[in-house]
């Protein structure tokens, strides 16, 4: 049971909002501790593993030429091209992204899209730009929100996409899994019956967007009222 | 044959140059604090695969300690009004959006080219890890065309890197963070502790139960280890493979392939999952950092109930 004391941790470093890489580290530390390794081996088998998981950190790398647009003006003429379409609106602005990037993840091209590189600089901007066409101009509260959908967007469906390729990350993972545990499996098989969930996701998600614009109407009829 | 050493290689040479731009600008009343904590991350890429494990440790450490109890500030100066941003649009009009796209179709392109190419029986790149270096070279290439096309000075893709990243600040680092730590759990066995409890204290005696308990602990279990990778192996040895197949006679690919699916419904609702949950949020500064995640839930829950109805109905025909 003291093996879960790291999850604790986790837990309560969360809920109380301390900084969540102290709470990471602790509860690294606490984990390795716990299972009955020295403060030395500990703080070296954290820092092993932090060196083995820097692939996570390459996409950053986007940042400069994202910058470098960014001052140029990419954001604004994001919104600029939406708002020379009459009929794009928040809803379909972002349906359309979430259609064009749940097929393509589907299609093993998973790298078309992420939240550096394609939803802050292009799809939240045009998002909001719709909106701002319909609207005028946004409260604060309702730009935020229509930015968190815009992310939401992206990692909806991409998680519900990928797995329908056969060559993706999981479906390698569950026919190593299940190769070892003496199950042999096809992994277009796997592929195969990820696509009644896909679909359930791209229904459930699809509607949710079809109903925001209702919402975003009349938050921004309140916020105008209240404010 | 280019490896992610030389990434990391390039990865560092941004944050070192990160650092020193943070070094310099007088106005953020913090600026020592994020040159350590890039200067130390600098190291990490530069370094970190030929130093002693625990040295790294005490460094990653080092950072930790200066983000959360010092503190990372940003730069008092913006780096362009909006009137200068308008005025850049109207000029460059549509073909701002070449050197954006370009870095995913130039990413996809690598990962099918190089996988084919190889010079004198050497593959040109780590067909193992062909997907991030084709996204570094997709960076690259992006940015020198931006860098042919606005003319901007020479420093400037590197101070609109800092204003990026410190405008992201210590979740950038999150994410590798929260990776380390589920490697930690991996080797302390909290996955077989947990089953182990699933298995105590939850009714397993009906088809129904058993594929509920199955569906939902990968979804909690993600949420925990903010990965489903790390969930499914443990969840699956634990219930799946023991109960729904060999007890019950379930399908053992339709089990596995949504019980992931059920794990994805839990990645969409845990702030353990940083890259795709706390990063954009930082990324798109909003001020609630749960605020991707506050969007997503209602998506997840139903998807899961929805993943629960079709395991049901699916896993126990032949």
């Amino acid at each position: 049971m003291l093996t879960l004391i790291g999850v604790a941790v986790v837990v309560i470093g969360f809920v109380l909002r301390i900084n969540p890489l102290l709470v990471v580290t602790v509860a690294g530390l606490a984990t390795g501790i716990a299972s009955g390794l020295g403060p030395l081996a500990v703080v070296a088998a954290f820092g092993k593993a932090f060196i083995t998981s820097r692939y996570v950190a390459i996409v950053w790398l986007v940042l400069p030429v994202i910058g470098l647009l960014e001052h140029a003006g990419l954001k604004e003429r994001a919104r600029t091209v939406v708002s020379g379409f009459r009929a794009a609106t928040t809803s379909r602005v972002l349906l359309i992204y979430f259609v064009v990037r749940q097929i393509t993840a589907a299609l093993g091209l998973t790298s078309l899209g992420g939240h550096a590189q394609m939803v802050r600089p292009l799809i939240a901007p045009m998002a909001e730009g719709a909106a701002e066409n319909k609207y005028g101009e946004l409260p604060q509260k309702v730009r935020l929100w229509i930015r968190a959908n815009a992310a939401a967007v992206d990692n909806v469906a991409l998680f519900f996409g990928e797995d329908i390729f056969i060559a993706i990350g999981s479906i390698l993972l569950i026919k190593g899994f299940l190769d070892q545990n003496g199950i042999h499996v096809e992994p277009a098989q796997l592929a195969i019956w990820a696509i009644p969930t896909a679909i359930s996701a791209m229904i459930i998600h699809c509607t949710r967007l079809l109903l925001m614009e209702r919402r975003l109407r009349r938050d921004v009829a309140a916020e105008r009222d209240s404010g | 044959m280019i490896t992610l050493e030389h990434i990391y290689w390039l990865s560092g040479l941004m944050m070192a140059g990160v650092a020193i731009v943070n070094w310099r600008d007088r106005s953020n009343r913090r600026r020592f604090n994020n040159t350590a904590f890039w200067g130390i991350y600098a190291v990490t890429f530069l370094v970190g695969s030929y130093l002693p494990d625990v040295v790294n440790g005490f460094l990653v450490i080092g950072m930790v300690l200066v983000a959360s109890i010092r503190g990372l500030g940003q730069s008092g100066r913006e780096s362009s009004s909006r009137e200068e941003r308008e005025a850049g649009a109207g000029r460059w009009g549509n073909k701002l959006f070449i050197p954006a796209l370009a870095i995913p179709i130039v990413t996809v392109f690598g990962t099918i080219v190089f996988r084919r190419v190889s010079i004198a029986g050497m593959p040109l790149v780590d067909v193992k890890q062909v997907t991030v270096i084709s996204l570094a070279i997709a960076t690259l290439v992006a940015l020198a065309i931006g860098m042919a096309m606005l003319r901007p000075p020479a420093s400037a893709p590197i101070t609109e890197a800092r204003r990026l990243l410190d405008a992201v600040g210590w979740a950038a680092v999150l994410p590798q963070m929260l990776a380390a730590l589920g490697a930690l759990f991996a080797v302390a066995g909290v996955g077989n502790v947990i089953s182990g409890l699933a298995q105590r204290w939850i009714p397993l005696d009906h088809p129904a139960a058993v594929v509920t308990t199955y569906a939902v602990g990968m979804a909690l279990f993600t949420m925990i280890m903010g990965n489903a990778f790390a969930a499914f192996p443990v969840m699956t040895a634990g219930i799946g493979l023991p109960l729904i197949v060999q007890k019950f006679g379930g399908d053992p690919t339709i089990m596995a392939a949504i019980g992931m699916l059920s794990g994805f419904c839990g990645t969409l609702m845990t702030p353990m999952a940083a890259n795709f949950n706390i990063v954009p949020t930082a990324l798109l500064e909003l001020p609630d950092e749960n605020a991707v995640i506050k969007v997503q839930i209602p998506t997840a829950l139903v998807l899961l109930g929805a993943n629960i109805l079709l395991m049901n109905f699916l896993v126990f025909r032949r």
